[in-house]
């Protein structure tokens, strides 16, 4: 959680400073951001910061024995270039067993619920817990929002445990392992179940959601709702008829933060779906064709090239709520 | 993850059968294996060889192991034939923190039929939990027959065998380049001090003897901790190693002192190294793949490395030829000692975390001359299995590496950083020696820095 915490954080600031044309920012600081030299820093930030994956695409371009024996940068004083590690990594080949296919459906298999799942709950909590009165609701806000503190790390094995096992209390059954619930239905052929994904997934998302969604939800204007009370709608109504509507820039950045996030991830992939074609994301994929000795680099840089394209998709196709959606669910207007 | 539901069922289904044939397998490996199922394919003559290990058609053990592609297809081709056989069906995971994920998967209830594991010191913390099943009593005998004793108490946790040896690698290798030996006139040096004498001669040539990297990632200074192994076998034999694992003879002690002072008129020497990198310091900054690249070029002599330091050159030059009279090749370090040849190896553990029959038939197949043979002839891969033919091995290297490994004479050790506490043998010991190189830390810090680490318990 820490790791997502701490990357939304900065996009934030990140959103925040690069959208000038927000009314809430001081003029003073766009006429600063505006300034050629600021314009220069930016420009020599961003090519310094693009320098290390530019090399990962040199590296996944050049053959195996150069990739390994000399740095990235002589390839242009000594230019040979090729496609072969991505038809390795496509097809497999001599050394990896099997191409990225199926690894690269498993991590839709996996990211798409995972997304949207945590945000479903966490609308109708957000909602529930700004627009619906109930005694302790700023005590619960509060403890969910204070959740974001526990590392995902610590929860790792206490999850797989109680996914495993179950929990119980003495003798009296908490939580069934998953293989009694109608969870292992979903299983496929050799066993494997993308379940345990979602649900830890999910649970490490909530707490981030419902603070996003929540802060959103509570500014939209009080004199909508109480019209809306007014001329007898349910709180059911409201949430479908005037919550979800204004909220979509709120819906859309999240959803595509949880969605990178859990495209990205590496650790709850490998911990509850191990490393089988079966389940197996595209992280885990490309954490093990680097080989036993960390020798395959050239094979680990396609790889990651060709993961890299759906966030990228994903990224431009839906910028425009990036930056709009996080305005509006964090600065306080 | 794994839904054990469908292994039970299976298990439940193949109840009788499973004892009778447990039983087959426990008995010896003469008994055939009429009492299973009387599947098709054991009237195959290929499978006249697998009859040992009985029929299980359906069942699957799960196998998690820290080898990866390449190396995992020729594991998956070696075991086809059984698997065919005795209708199981083995699911290979390979993961490259194999070592992290193993204790995470075992507390978590989600153990693998079977794990290959690489630190005997791993093994006994698996133990510890519990998880651990005893092979059936096939095992024991297959290692009792066809191993140097030694190897059996690697496997072995407070007095139980648990863990049959997988692979084995050989660690007292030094790499060299045939060609520059041939063209220079050098001679393989088979005593301690023509090593030193060799290596003063090719000083004083020109060429800097010995070159050398320990980086390697989060686990840089392992390579510095085999090169003090090594000479502490040499200097001072096996009680004393053995001694030294269990900290009854501290790092600060009088051999080991010795063994470093002996290391650093070696490899911390300015006149021997680091050929073709730089100076002493950079022996820490240089990785243990691209350190013997030198040699290559001509402008290093010699690399204490290996067995599986072979799998490299070909990175450096596509075409590369391992021979003895090809562009690089391996000789045994020499012994101080030449009635005991020391050799340090290492290599992984069959561990198993279930007993069911198809587990403990697969088991067995590991531990058998017969799997050991078909992965050896296909190449780069050795076994300290003595029931294999030096003959079957396909490369010089893995030959000669087996030739060390399956000596029944050798004075045979385990990595001793692999025995050590994890907090010691793969950490302060690697961490403290990379220091010594990089920062020419004195001696007498370097150990009683890695002694403070010891676990008190």
């Amino acid at each position: 959680m820490s790791v997502e915490t701490g990357g939304l954080t900065a996009k934030l600031e990140e959103a925040v400073v690069a959208a000038p044309d927000h009314g809430g920012m001081s003029t003073a600081l766009r006429r600063n951001l505006s300034s050629p030299w600021a314009s220069a820093l930016v420009i020599f930030i961003t090519i310094l910061w693009t320098i290390p994956t530019f090399g990962l695409l040199v590296t996944s371009l050049r053959p195996a024995a150069d990739a390994n024996s000399t740095g990235w940068w002589t390839a242009f004083t000594n230019p040979n270039f090729t496609l072969s590690n991505y038809s390795e990594v496509l097809n497999g080949g001599n050394t990896i067993p099997g191409g990225i296919a199926p690894y690269f459906i498993n991590s839709f298999v996996i990211s798409i619920p995972a997304a949207l799942i945590p945000l479903t709950l966490a609308l109708m909590a957000a909602y529930a817990l700004a627009w619906v009165p109930f005694r302790y609701s700023t005590a619960v806000f509060l403890a969910i929002f204070a959740l974001q503190v526990v590392p995902l790390q610590m929860a790792l094995l206490p999850l797989l445990q109680m996914f495993n096992k179950g929990w119980t209390i003495g003798n009296i059954p908490i939580i069934p392992p998953i293989k009694d619930t109608p969870l292992h239905l979903l299983a496929a052929s050799g066993g494997a179940n993308f379940a345990p994904l979602w649900i830890a997934h999910t649970m490490f998302a909530l707490p981030l959601a419902i603070f996003l969604l929540h802060n959103f939800i509570s500014q939209l204007p009080k004199d909508l709702f109480e019209a809306a009370r007014v001329d007898g709608a349910s709180h059911f109504l409201i949430f479908r008829k005037l919550v979800l509507p204004l909220s979509v820039p709120a819906i859309a950045s999240f959803a595509i933060f949880q969605f990178l996030w859990v495209w990205n991830d590496l650790l709850v992939g490998l911990t509850f779906a191990g490393g089988t074609a079966d389940v197996a994301p595209i992280t885990v994929y490309l954490s093990n064709i680097q080989g036993t000795y960390g020798a395959a680099l050239h094979l680990t840089t396609a790889g990651a090239f060709i993961a890299i394209l759906v966030p990228l998709a994903v990224f431009f196709a839906l910028q425009r709520f990036f930056v709009r959606g996080l305005l509006a669910g964090s600065v306080k207007g | 993850m794994s839904v054990p539901v469908r292994r039970r069922t299976a298990a439940v289904v193949g109840g009788v059968a499973a004892a009778l044939l447990l039983a087959a397998c426990g008995s010896s490996s003469s008994s055939s294996g009429t009492s299973g199922s009387p599947a098709a394919s054991n009237t195959d003559p290929a499978c006249a060889d697998y009859a040992a290990y009985g029929s299980h058609p359906g069942t699957t053990v799960s196998l998690f192991t820290s080898i990866l592609p390449p190396e995992q297809q020729k594991y998956e081709t070696a075991w086809k034939q059984f698997e065919s056989c005795t209708g199981i069906t083995v699911k290979y995971e390979g993961s490259n923190s194999f070592e992290s994920q193993l204790p995470t998967r075992v507390a978590g209830g989600n153990a693998p039929d079977i794990a290959l594991i690489p630190q005997p010191g791993l093994l006994a913390q698996m133990v510890k939990t519990g998880a651990v099943k005893a092979p059936p009593q096939a095992v024991s005998d297959n290692v009792d027959k066809y191993w140097n004793p030694q190897w059996k108490t690697y496997g072995t946790v407070n007095g139980t065998f648990y863990a049959a040896p997988n692979s084995a690698n050989m660690k007292s290798f030094v790499w060299y380049s045939p060609s520059l030996f041939k063209a220079k006139g050098y001679t393989v040096p088979t005593t301690w001090d023509q090593l030193w004498t060799l290596s003063d001669k090719m000083a004083a040539d020109g060429i800097k003897p010995w070159c050398g990297g320990v980086g390697s990632g989060t686990a840089t200074g392992w390579l510095a901790t085999d090169w003090l192994e090594e000479t502490v076998l040499r200097q001072s034999g096996g009680d004393v190693y053995d001694k030294w694992i269990s900290h009854d003879i501290k790092f600060d002690s009088p051999e080991i002192t010795k063994a470093m002072d002996t290391l650093a008129g070696w490899m911390k020497n300015d006149k021997y190294v680091n050929a073709g990198i730089g100076n002493v310091a950079s022996i820490a900054t240089t990785t243990f793949q691209n350190g013997g690249k030198p040699i290559l070029d001509s402008k290093c002599g010699m690399y204490q490395q290996a067995s599986f330091y072979a799998a490299q050159w070909p990175s450096f030059k596509a075409s590369v030829k391992i021979a003895a009279d090809g562009d690089v090749f391996a000789f045994y370090l020499p012994s101080i000692d030449p009635s005991k040849k020391a050799v340090e190896g290492g290599g992984e553990f069959v561990a198993a975390f279930a007993d069911r029959p198809e587990v403990q038939s697969f088991q067995t197949f590991l531990s058998s001359p017969l799997y050991a043979d078909i992965k050896v002839k296909e190449g780069g891969w050795v076994s300290a299995n003595n029931g294999v033919p030096l003959t079957d091995y396909t490369d010089d290297i893995s030959k000669l590496s087996a030739q060390y490994l399956t000596d029944p004479n050798a004075l045979f050790r385990f990595d001793a950083s692999d025995l050590m506490p994890a907090a010691v043998g793969s950490g302060a010991e690697w961490t403290q020696l990379t220091a010594w190189f990089a920062e020419n830390k004195p001696t007498k810090d370097v150990l009683d820095a890695i002694d403070a680490a010891w676990p008190s318990s």
